[in-house]
């Protein structure tokens, strides 16, 4: 019988009912007393130079209260990176200023050059359209394309960037003569030019901030669609805008999806408090879509050469890879680690090589910042290998699957210093790989495609054997590649005098279900019912300073330090008890939400143990401080490495050149699983935006930096009827061997795993049908590139 | 969006009076019309809605085949001329989305003459004579270009009128993003010759495929066709297929739509 | 500004609106309900649906004015009358058919239209009715679960569980 409450229970989530029944509350679904509506003044070419912005006239209209322009942000700090990378040269990256509002030029489509506070949306709508009337902007030629961004000189997203290009790193620089010897040696090598397209990450939530200030106690208040408050706070309050973080408080509410675009500090975000601060109203602001088109931070956009070299049988002897890879206008947050250490640490994949090399050239164009998206980095990394691969078993007339099984790390072989710098702790790669095999009975793939021959249709298999690091991150390491953030988390576990659980936690939930699930692992601990634990996340007045959540890092990290405080718990709890009991504190065994006196049936429960806490009668002052709260902070000694095997069978139409995902088989290692129904959950959302990545969404913008896929009329979003239901396993489990809960991590993996799989099962199809002339397809691998393939 | 004056006439008559002021739009169903004005891309003064009119509301059997109100919703349509004409029923039942076929009509889509609209592929197709408030226009002559048609200033589609064929099926290949049709091919057999309308396709809008209506007037088959090209000369180019893809969508999908009329 | 009045979750409402306030800033800002989200502009994602006269309408597209003594519902009103979660609420819980909960309003209107005309939907046709609602999270394997068990359909065998 599968358990029905605490760790590994499909508990339902609680969080629903409020969803269910439109009782969530958004950020921009709070009424505020005397508020008043931003709108921004946003570029509508993609570099130019701001002129004069005459404000008159719109200062004049009705409801108008107040005009920012970049001048007013011209002595305030830039929205910094993350992250300092180093070029191969050692010389560090190039690090423009990032401003409040554009100030001397604008350098995207959408950049905000000026706001427009008003008393509604209307009114302040009309005078942003007036003022961007009044505002001169000398357009200059649009830097779009990173090859030319990088050619030509002359032209600068940022004047003091000559070649436009943020850094040019190599992944270990060290070991590039040996890769390159090793890959003159090979006895074979395979080639492959890969385009990973650019996508708008398009949380189905648009951005949205409030701003509040008191002038009677100079405390400011910043409400926000945030996945990490207090990553949010320390940016805007001590890096942008000056304010102590004491001043501040920051509330990420419900958040409607993230997917990456939501761990960012925006400039909107200032723009808010600075304009409550001024006016002493609230200020708020909410992102039409199109806003959110032209400014959410994008995700991927590299172009990559990947070569391999191997011998004839198929084992892999070296990798190495050039990207370009595109930043944007600015560096988002996150921005200068997602190509770098997000991405060339997994270029060896699931696989022991012994050389591998990877070059990335992160490049400035006249575009929306690009930066971490479900996955980030690592389903560029997995992408280029499980497609290189697949050309290898193409070119030399290999199984794929034995490809894989020849090349995949053995689990005697843990722990495993890959040679781009990670410790894989634990894993069996060919367990995933088997599990694979057997869910999509690749045995009966043949008749499977006789049948859709017979409805005049190509099927085609795709595999991807994938690992990624997650769980981010190890502080110590993280800071000597370049973090400027500690990654820890933390959470403090109140028990209140009746027994019943209040947790705060700085991971923050945004569709991940972190209520039900922490609930859950503290509830088995304490031995308690979950529903006398609650989750508290979001509010940097009521959470103990954490990280918040990206990188499939909620439960790895945060739980982890949610664990350890429920253990500070017991452990002190253990001591009231002894005192209760007249027993040895060591005597005491803590079990099925009982303190007990060890050989005896002498016990106390939890909540008898909470109620002496605060109601200290019978209680060691004088040793033992009253109350039961703890908290912890923990930092991960490692990565946590999930890992998989993904199986996709597509159906091709020839005539038309569309692409049928009919049958999608995962089969994963997370580790331990606490709650089964909501990691199934996580792995169909990431396994549906790898499929948009891979048949259906793309990012364009025109020679002159206008965006075109600027909308849901051209952006192409996964709908129902674009996925087939997903068959997914996670039974192989091999514990993280560094976190108490032996979790992995989910968020990230069918993002990551799938692409390449759908992408395999594509060209598998179409060689299947005799087009054996197409090597490969960037993706996404729409209709009508499938066509012009075929009759290419 | 701007502002703007709201008026909801219930007949004809009402609606021509105001929609011959100043400023004045008319407004159907509004699914096109409405995101275009938050785009502040229309701006008009007095909005004038037709879809309170009694009189252009509803399907019927008449004189010249099949009568539809103008102000009658994709969703009515899909379920009332089911009996009577099942490829239009179907054509309207794969408009947009259900919440877009609750609202949208049949006179709103053709007014607007999307060049990536299903509704005028019928229209054109089936021979229908298009009804105004002052006239009768037939489809060859109504459909003029790019949201471009014959209707003058002041001018609204009351209904219109479709002579039913004995055989037609509409196929539609979705753009993936909009769900609009990248390429619609409709295709009516009367007793008198085959019609063929594709929408999506050509860089001028809807249009007949007129060596395809002669082939497979002689010939009602899917191998009628198989000989013909499409000039990709005359079709449009797009982030979603180029001209030489939407003209082999042409020829594809209209082989399916003669397989699909059966 | 013109006084609109209709029938919103069974009770009369009025309020004053411009000729361009939509239906779903009347409920949003006009009546407080903020339950139907608004999540695009151009009439596409779906999360502001609600039901017109028993049809499923995207709020966002039509005028408050258009629908002056119209019987609206919305996701506050689906509840059932004790306040427990209706049969298709309750599936999206139980088949956790939702996660961030921002397209939820607008997937479980046209869910609930949808088993109004078609009670025993096959998997294609849930998918295709809810071709208008997008949603980032579930890749919509539990959406078209949870619609699918609703309507009295044994889904234990739609995927390995």
């Amino acid at each position: 019988m599968p358990k029905d409450h605490g760790i590994g229970a499909s508990s339902k989530r609680r969080e629903d009912i409020r969803f269910l029944t439109g009782r969530g509350v958004y950020t921009d679904d709070m009424a505020l007393h005397a508020q008043a509506a931003a709108v921004f003044v946003r570029s509508n070419v993609a570099h130019g130079r701001i002129g004069k912005i005459d404000t008159t006239k719109a200062s004049a209209m009705p409801g108008v209260l107040a005009i920012f322009t970049g001048e007013d942000f011209k002595d305030v700090g830039g929205n910094p990176a993350g992250w300092l990378i180093n070029s191969r040269d050692g010389t560090p990256m190039r690090e423009p200023k990032r401003p409040v509002l554009a100030h001397g030029k604008v350098r995207h489509v959408g950049d905000a050059y000026a706001a427009v506070i008003a008393e509604t949306v209307a009114q302040a709508k009309d005078a942003a359209e007036q003022l961007a009337e009044d505002s001169v902007i000398e357009e200059l030629p649009a830097i779009v394309d990173m090859k030319a961004a990088v050619a030509d000189a002359s032209n600068r997203v940022h004047d003091e960037i000559p070649d436009n290009v943020c850094f040019d790193w190599g992944w270990i620089e060290d070991n590039r003569a040996a890769v390159d010897a090793a890959m003159k040696a090979a006895p074979h090598v395979v080639t492959l030019n890969l385009v990973n397209n650019r996508l708008i990450p398009n949380a189905m939530e648009p951005r949205a901030s409030i701003g509040e200030y008191n002038p009677g106690t100079g405390d400011y208040k910043l409400t926000t669609t945030s996945q990490n408050p207090h990553l949010t706070r320390l940016l805007v309050a001590a890096f942008v805008l000056g304010i102590p973080e004491n001043k501040l408080t920051v509330v990420a509410p419900d958040v409607g999806g993230g997917f990456g675009s939501k761990i960012y500090h925006y400039g909107e975000e200032a723009l808010v408090l600075a304009a409550a601060k001024k006016l002493g109203r609230p200020v708020r602001w909410t992102a039409e879509r199109s806003e959110s088109f032209l400014t959410d931070a994008h995700g991927r956009d590299h172009v990559t050469k990947i070569e391999l070299g191997c011998t004839k049988d198929g084992e892999i002897l070296a990798i190495r890879t050039e990207t370009l890879a595109n930043v944007g206008a600015y560096l988002s947050n996150f921005s200068t680690a997602t190509p770098t250490f997000l991405h060339g640490t997994l270029m060896s994949g699931p696989y022991k090589v012994p050389h591998v090399y990877v070059n990335v050239k992160t490049v400035f164009t006249n575009t929306a910042p690009v930066d971490a998206y479900r996955g980030a980095g690592r389903p560029e990394a997995t992408y280029s290998l499980e497609r290189v691969i697949d050309q290898m078993c193409r070119e030399l007339g290999l199984d794929p699957f034995e490809v894989r099984r020849k090349n995949l790390l053995t689990p005697d072989q843990f722990p495993y210093q890959s040679p781009v710098g990670l410790l894989y702790d634990t894993g069996n790669y060919q367990a995933t790989l088997d599990k694979a095999v057997q869910m999509a009975d690749v045995a009966g793939f043949e008749k499977r495609a006789a049948e859709s021959k017979a409805r005049g249709k190509l099927r085609g298999m795709g595999l991807s054997t994938w690992i990624e690091a997650c769980g981010i991150a190890p502080s110590n390491l993280v800071g000597i590649l370049g973090s400027r953030v500690g990654l820890f988390d933390a959470a403090t576990v109140r028990v209140n005098a009746t027994g019943n659980i209040s947790v705060m936690v700085g991971a923050h939930s945004h569709g991940q279900g972190h209520e039900t699930v922490f609930a859950q692992i503290v509830a088995e601990k304490l031995g308690i019912p979950e529903s006398s634990v609650d989750i508290v996340h979001g509010d940097t007045s009521k959470i103990p300073f954490g990280m918040g959540s990206y990188g499939s890092r909620s439960l790895a990290v945060c739980g982890t330090a949610m664990t350890k405080a429920v253990d500070k718990i017991i452990a002190k709890g253990k001591k009231i008890a002894a005192h209760m009991l007249e027993a040895a504190e060591g005597d005491i065994t803590f079990e099925d939400g009982k303190f007990s006196v060890s050989g005896t049936d002498k016990a106390k429960t939890f909540g008898e143990i909470a109620f002496s806490a605060y109601v200290p009668h019978n209680y060691p002052l004088e040793t033992l401080e009253p109350g039961l709260e703890e908290t912890a902070f923990y930092d991960p000694a490692n990565f946590t490495y999930p890992a998989g095997a993904y199986i996709c069978e597509v159906e091709v139409d020839e005539g038309t050149g569309k692409v049928e995902v009919v049958a999608f088989h995962c089969a994963d290692d997370f580790g331990n699983v606490m709650n089964p129904m909501i990691v199934e959950g996580q792995v169909h959302g990431g396994v549906g935006q790898g499929i948009g990545q891979a048949l259906l969404e793309f990012t364009t913008y025109d020679e002159n930096g206008q965006l075109l896929t600027g909308s849901y009329m051209d952006y192409p979003m996964p709908r129902a009827e674009d996925v087939p239901f997903y068959n997914v396993d996670y039974s192989c489990q091999t514990p993280c061997t560094h976190n108490p809960l032996g979790v992995k991590g989910c968020g990230e993996a069918g993002a990551i795993g799938s692409p390449p799989a759908v992408v395999n099962a594509v060209i598998d199809a179409l060689h299947r049908g005799g087009h054996t002339h197409v090597k490969h397809i960037d993706m996404p691998v729409s209709p009508s590139r499938v066509w012009s393939a075929i009759n290419g | 969006m701007h502002n703007f004056d709201f008026a909801k006439p219930s007949t004809i008559a009402d609606a021509a009076n105001a929609l011959a002021g100043e400023g004045a739009q008319a407004l159907s169903g509004g699914q096109t019309l409405i995101p275009t004005m938050k785009q502040r891309l229309a701006a008009p003064g007095v909005l004038v809605s037709l879809t309170g009119i009694a009189e252009m509301q509803g399907v019927c059997t008449g004189d010249g085949g099949l009568h539809i109100g103008a102000a009658t919703s994709h969703a009515v349509v899909a379920k009332d001329a089911h009996p009577h004409y099942r490829a239009l029923a179907e054509l309207a039942g794969g408009i947009g989305d259900p919440a877009v076929r609750s609202r949208g009509t049949i006179g709103g889509s053709i007014a607007n003459n999307d060049p990536a609209a299903c509704y005028p592929s019928a229209v054109l197709a089936s021979g229908a004579t298009v009804v105004t408030n002052k006239r009768r226009i037939g489809s060859d002559d109504y459909f003029q270009g790019l949201f471009t048609t014959a209707l003058e200033e002041g001018e609204f589609i009351t209904s219109v009128v479709f002579p039913i064929p004995q055989k037609a099926a509409y196929v539609k290949f979705n753009q993936p993003a909009s769900r609009f049709a990248l390429t619609g091919v409709f295709v009516a057999k009367f007793a008198n010759g085959v019609r063929v309308a594709v929408t999506g396709a050509g860089n001028d809008g809807v249009f007949r495929w007129k060596e395809a209506e002669a082939a497979l007037s002689a010939n009602f088959s899917a191998s009628a066709i198989s000989g013909l090209t499409v000039d990709p000369a005359g079709m449009n180019t797009d982030l979603h297929g180029s001209a030489a893809y939407r003209a082999n969508l042409v020829k594809v999908l209209t082989g399916r739509a003669v397989t699909a009329a059966g | 500004m013109t006084k609109v009045s209709m029938t919103v979750n069974g009770k009369a409402v009025s309020g004053e609106v411009e000729g361009r306030t939509l239906l779903s800033s009347f409920l949003r800002e006009g009546l407080g309900m903020t339950g139907t989200h608004v999540g695009c502009d151009t009439s596409q994602c779906g999360a502001c649906v609600v039901h017109v006269d028993g049809k499923p309408v995207k709020s966002c597209t039509v005028f408050a004015s258009d629908v002056a003594g119209a019987t609206v519902k919305t996701i506050e009103g689906m509840a059932n009358a004790d306040g427990s979660l209706s049969v298709l609420q309750q599936s999206f819980q139980d088949h956790h058919g939702l996660q961030c909960g921002f397209c939820t309003p607008g997937m479980v209107m046209s869910a609930a239209a949808l088993l109004a005309e078609n009670p025993r939907p096959t998997e294609h046709e849930v998918r295709h009715y809810l071709e208008g609602n997008i949603c980032r999270c579930t890749g919509y394997h539990n959406i078209v679960k949870s619609v699918m068990a609703a309507s009295g359909q044994d889904v234990s065998a739609l995927a390995a569980e």
